[in-house]
């Protein structure tokens, strides 16, 4: 047996002992990096023990060196893996504990300059009509804020100096024709344009603003909001009507609330109902007008009445967001004034 | 419209539970707005005989009474009237009575002398609204018991109706008596009715001109009239209905008009003993009832004296003065007329005067109750003047306008595919006949006919409307149609509503003002007032104008928001503008505006970008069209080729200076009916290009005037199809680059669809950008 295998077997022991030494001295990852660099590199003392190998005659000998020098290798990486965690570990708290941030104060700072975003309470309250409409099969429709008189009124069975057109309070625009343009009064003449520009089947929510001649006070504005509906369909009835009132309700308020209808009377609808709205507690809400549509309305958006039948219902939507959000005094929705505004945030 | 319990139950044995009542008036459609108890006794108060009065030489204002109670106490009262002397019985409240103001009865003193009641006036008791001094009573009523019990003023209920503008027919008791007789399935009576024995036939002439107008005319001659005080009931019943009572003729006309809608004028036959009905002549006057004199015009309908064609009432609003009754008349034409509903509202308008009668005419009355009204107009009279006296031979002339029954036929099939419900044919006949439908059934078909007194009723929709009031809407039952349509949203009113929530997340509010402007507000942010539309009838003048733009009204939101310490707002608005235009609606479109409180252009960007992002959509900035109102260096229009869409940049200093506005405002103004209707078609996808790109950076120097966007634009066209993307990453001005100019530095990523880039191609490209960049106005930076 040669003396050779016993010095590279020592110089091996030697390397390793000295490369784990190295290792736990390592004072950092980058340390550790360099040390393990220098060991394991080319010029490192492992390369040369492999590059050695060679030189070893016995095959036997050459192999079990080889599988030494493997060995003590795996052992190094092993050794630096383990020092470089708890290194690491080290390092992490050591940056975590320098880059303390106050949340709470850069969320104060960032408030004092930061602007708030926020929709206008009838906006909110259209949208959640709208879904609870769509919820129930209903699409949207809308229409243009000025109006003709014969959308506003003629075709809603009005016909010029009809009495019924006093029940609304009416703002003219200055045309050719005198009266022939007015602000609309109510979502109604959307109704007609539907009609005349869907195919039936119809079942629509008509969202928007109208205009009354009325001096604003604290549940009035001349500007306000209402919603309509318009199902046109074959064989539609009266209970059709107050069976969707009474989904709409429970699907808006809640499955405590119930409807009723009680008759009334709209030149547009006939059988003619309002609608109220009973409370889980038994009060009533008198929420809006509804009735069958007119056959002569069917017939001003161009349907045969004989063919299709329909209802119709309206309601204001300011109320409701008033009532949702307990707003005493109507004007002070329509102020946009921040300091309103800021307390729906 | 006022209805009384008390004469609901003389015409029909309804329920005379008032709550019970109240709930079938309002299932009935005719709403309670407000049910009151009136005339019920105070107690406590009694009456009492003054005994004697005496004077404090220390209270000249007022006089100490001591009254008998009627229980052999004397008491001492304080009292300030003057109307009263001893031996006057006076309503006493007694110590501890609740006055109906709420006041209570408690011992209070002058001079250290205490006071044992309170004496009442017809006001504290709540019999009316004015009196002048304490009520006295009939000096042989008996003490200690109700003064209402002495007046004979009955407890009663007051419902206040909120009618629908086609119950014609329930302004007067009868019509809601019928509803209700019919709902508590009970017989109409109708008013009491008690002529006594007739006159002798008397016939006043009548001549009706103006046909067109009045559709019947009657005249019923009464004799043996003493004109005096109404009966404490008549009086009474009127002053619950809100009428004042005048004299026994007077109230009888106004309490029939209340019972059974049919307005009335008694005229002394000794005036006036025969009639012409014409309209007017230019320049003609007439004195109404209300003193007030009254030029003509010759729509008005005039009830005329036979004799002499001189006025005597406006027909249909008000008599005249001068042919009103006196206390010497002893014979009565009375006058009851069906007119024309229209011209009755147009001559009501006209004159300014809204009358009873006005108001039941020109909803429509029933051209067959005269008969009725005449005959209740006596009976009431004997109740005062029991020697009046009906006479035979009543005059009616009709005209060929006067309305007449209407037959009207409905299908039983007919009536439940509207109602959703069965009614049978029979239930359908008792319903309509307990309303005066005279109906019978014959197969699958109900006849009715529609009576006079429902002008609202014409056709067959009308008629299943009252099977339906009567059946009850609540036993119609409920179901939902079965649709074959599905709820959504549109894609514009989806994006719409996308764009909400990209404005809020950049931390905007929403505003919204008012859509009406004052002459000036455009002008005054920097628009043109030219095509604007005028509201015709505004409420106030500076509500007059309707926008064409949203500027004016959300920087006036902004304004108002600085002035009260909030200067940093941000507010957005999306609403219609209505500018005029050639058609005969306004070319109305929707509109984004977003203003900032001390943002600037390039917040407006910024916001531009973010909401560009969230919709897909994309615009050119244009800075060659200043936009009006903006800011002139710091603003660019947004166009879609020749298309403008909108504006972005800051508002003109000048403009916020003229507002009042501090610091600088960010604008941005978007058509949203242009930009939210183009749905953007779905992108397709395309292979990567996986060959490697380049970049080449490339610095020019610009004068300020040129718009960076038109050197990226040429350096665009220049790379053409090979462009990845073009970035402006440095903008440089000050020393070595001249003065009003600036140096922009560009980074162009270039890839080869097919292919690795070669050295020549990116040296070609190069310069082909450095030239089209030179032809832009911008020279490369050396």
């Amino acid at each position: 047996m040669s003396t050779t295998p016993t010095s590279e077997h020592q110089q091996l022991a030697a390397a390793l002992t000295e490369g784990l030494a190295l290792i736990a001295a390592s004072g950092s990852s980058e340390d550790l990096r360099g040390v393990m660099s220098s060991l394991t590199g080319k010029k490192g003392p492992i390369a040369a023990l492999k590059s050695s190998l060679g030189k070893v005659a016995d095959i036997e000998a050459r192999k079990e060196l080889g599988q030494l020098v493997n060995e003590a290798l795996v052992t190094l990486q092993q050794a630096s893996e383990a020092h470089s965690r708890t290194l690491r570990a080290g390092e992490f708290a050591a940056q975590i504990a320098s880059e303390r941030l106050d949340i709470s104060e850069v969320a104060m700072s960032a408030q004092a300059t930061r602007r708030r975003g926020r929709m206008h309470l009838v906006t909110q309250a259209t949208e959640r009509l709208e879904d609870v409409f769509i919820g129930l099969g209903f699409q949207i429709a809308e229409g243009p804020e000025v109006e003709t008189d014969f959308y506003n009124f003629e075709a809603l069975n009005m016909p010029p100096s009809h009495p019924a057109r006093s029940m609304w309070d009416t703002l003219f625009i200055e045309s050719d024709v005198e009266g022939s343009v007015v602000l609309r009064t109510h979502t109604s003449p959307v109704q007609i344009r539907v009609m005349q520009d869907w195919p039936p089947p119809i079942y629509a929510v008509m969202p928007g603003r109208v205009f009354r001649k009325e001096t604003p006070d604290a549940t009035h504005m001349p500007v306000f909001h209402q919603i309509e509906g318009l199902v046109i369909d074959r064989g539609i009835t009266f209970a059709d009507l107050a069976g969707t009132i009474e989904s709409f309700t429970k699907a808006f308020f809640g499955e405590g609330f119930t409807s009723r209808l009680r008759p009334s009377y709209f030149p547009f609808t006939e059988p003619s109902a309002e609608f109220d709205i009973r409370r889980p507690d038994g009060s009533w809400i008198e929420l809006g007008g509804c009735g069958m549509v007119h056959p002569h309305v069917l017939r001003a958006g161009g349907l045969d009445p004989d063919e299709w039948s329909g209802f119709a219902f309206g309601f204001g939507i300011d109320r409701m967001a008033k009532e949702r959000h307990g707003v005493d005094d109507i004007r002070d929705m329509y102020s946009d004034d921040i300091r309103f505004t800021e307390q729906f945030s | 419209m006022k209805v009384l319990l008390s004469i609901l139950l003389e015409m029909a044995d309804i329920p005379s539970d008032p709550e019970v009542v109240a709930v079938a008036l309002t299932s009935l459609g005719l709403a309670v707005e407000e049910m009151d108890i009136v005339g019920a006794p105070i107690p406590g108060v009694v009456t009492a005989r003054i005994n004697r009065m005496e004077k404090h030489p220390d209270a000249a204002k007022v006089t100490r009474c001591f009254v008998d109670a009627g229980d052999g106490e004397e008491r001492h009262v304080w009292c300030g009237a003057t109307n009263m002397q001893p031996g006057d019985v006076v309503p006493l409240a007694t110590l501890g009575t609740k006055m109906p103001n709420g006041m209570d009865i408690a011992r209070r003193g002058i001079l250290g002398i205490d006071s044992e009641g309170m004496l009442c006036s017809e006001v504290e008791l709540g019999l009316s609204e004015e009196s002048s001094g304490l009520l006295i009573l009939p000096k042989d009523s008996p003490l200690g018991v109700s003064p209402f019990e002495v007046l004979g003023i009955e407890h009663d209920v007051v419902f206040d109706l909120d009618l629908t503008r086609n119950r014609a027919d329930c302004w007067g008791h009868l019509g809601v008596a019928r509803d209700l007789a019919a709902h508590f399935a009970v017989p109409l009576k109708g008013p009491r009715i008690d002529v006594g024995a007739r006159g002798a036939e008397k016939s006043l002439p009548v001549v009706i001109d103006a046909q067109e107008n009045c559709g019947s005319f009657s005249v019923s001659y009464v004799s043996g009239i003493t004109v005096g005080p109404s009966p404490r009931s008549v009086a009474s019943r009127l002053a619950h209905l809100g009428m004042r009572s005048i004299n026994n003729v007077v109230d009888a006309s106004n309490l029939v008009m209340l019972e059974t809608n049919q307005p009335n004028h008694a005229y002394d036959a000794a005036v006036v003993s025969s009639f012409r009905v014409r309209l007017a002549t230019a320049g003609e006057k007439l004195t109404t009832l209300d003193g007030q004199e009254r030029a003509l015009h010759p729509e008005d309908l005039l009830i005329c004296n036979g004799v002499d064609n001189s006025g005597v009432g406006l027909a249909g609003v008000m008599g005249d003065q001068h042919s009103e009754i006196t206390d010497t008349t002893t014979t009565l034409a009375v006058e009851s007329a069906w007119f024309s509903p229209d011209p009755i509202r147009f001559a009501a308008i006209r004159h300014g005067l809204r009358s009873e009668a006005s108001v039941r005419f020109e909803r429509g009355t029933d051209p067959n109750a005269w008969e009725l009204a005449a005959e209740r107009f006596v009976t009431i009279l004997r109740e005062s003047c029991p020697t009046a006296t009906l006479h035979t031979g009543a005059t009616i002339v009709r005209t060929p306008h006067c309305p007449q029954p209407i037959p009207v036929d409905v299908s039983v099939d007919s009536v439940e595919r509207k109602l959703g419900i069965r009614i049978e044919a029979d239930r359908i006949v008792s319903i309509l006949n307990a309303i005066g439908f005279s109906a019978s059934v014959k197969g699958d078909i109900v006849s009715s006919v529609v009576p006079t007194w429902r002008p609202d009723c014409s056709e067959s929709v009308d008629i299943i409307e009252e099977v339906a009031r009567h059946f009850g809407y609540d036993n119609i039952g409920k179901t939902v149609p079965n649709s074959t349509v599905h709820g959504r949203l549109s894609s514009m009113q989806q994006r719409r509503r996308t764009l909400r929530r990209v404005l809020v997340g950049l931390g905007l509010d929403e505003a919204m003002p008012s859509p009406f402007l004052a002459p000036g507000d455009l002008s005054r942010v920097g628009l043109s007032e030219d095509s604007v539309l005028r509201i015709a009838n505004p409420l106030v003048a500076d509500e007059s104008i309707l926008r064409t733009s949203l500027r004016p009204g959300l920087l006036r939101s902004l304004r108002y928001n600085q002035s009260h310490r909030a200067p940093r707002v941000g507010l957005w608005e999306i609403g219609h503008v209505y500018p005029k235009s050639d058609a005969q609606l306004p070319d109305e479109s929707e509109q984004l505006a977003i203003v900032v409180a001390g943002g600037d252009a390039e917040t407006a960007l910024t916001q531009w970008n973010a909401i560009c992002d969230a919709l897909s959509v994309g615009t050119q900035l244009d800075q060659s069209r200043v936009p009006s109102g903006l800011h002139a260096t710091r603003s660019a229009t947004l166009a879609r080729g020749k298309q403008v869409v909108g504006v972005v940049g800051e508002v003109d200093p000048m403009v916020l200076h003229e507002l009042g506005i501090e610091g600088r405002v960010s604008i941005l103004e978007v058509n949203l009916s242009i930009l939210l209707n183009e749905e953007p078609k779905p992108v397709q996808a395309k292979d990567i290009n996986r060959f490697p790109s380049s970049d080449i950076d490339l610095a020019f120097v610009a004068p300020d005037s040129v718009p960076a966007v038109n050197i990226q634009r040429a350096l665009r066209q220049a790379v053409a199809k090979r462009l990845v993307s073009i970035e402006l990453f440095d903008v440089y001005r000050g020393k070595g680059v001249a003065e009003d100019s600036r140096s922009l530095a560009f980074r162009i990523r270039m890839q080869e669809a097919g292919g690795t880039l070669t050295d020549s191609v990116l040296a070609e490209v190069q310069q082909a950008c450095i030239a089209a960049a030179q032809k832009a106005g911008a020279a490369l930076r050396s």
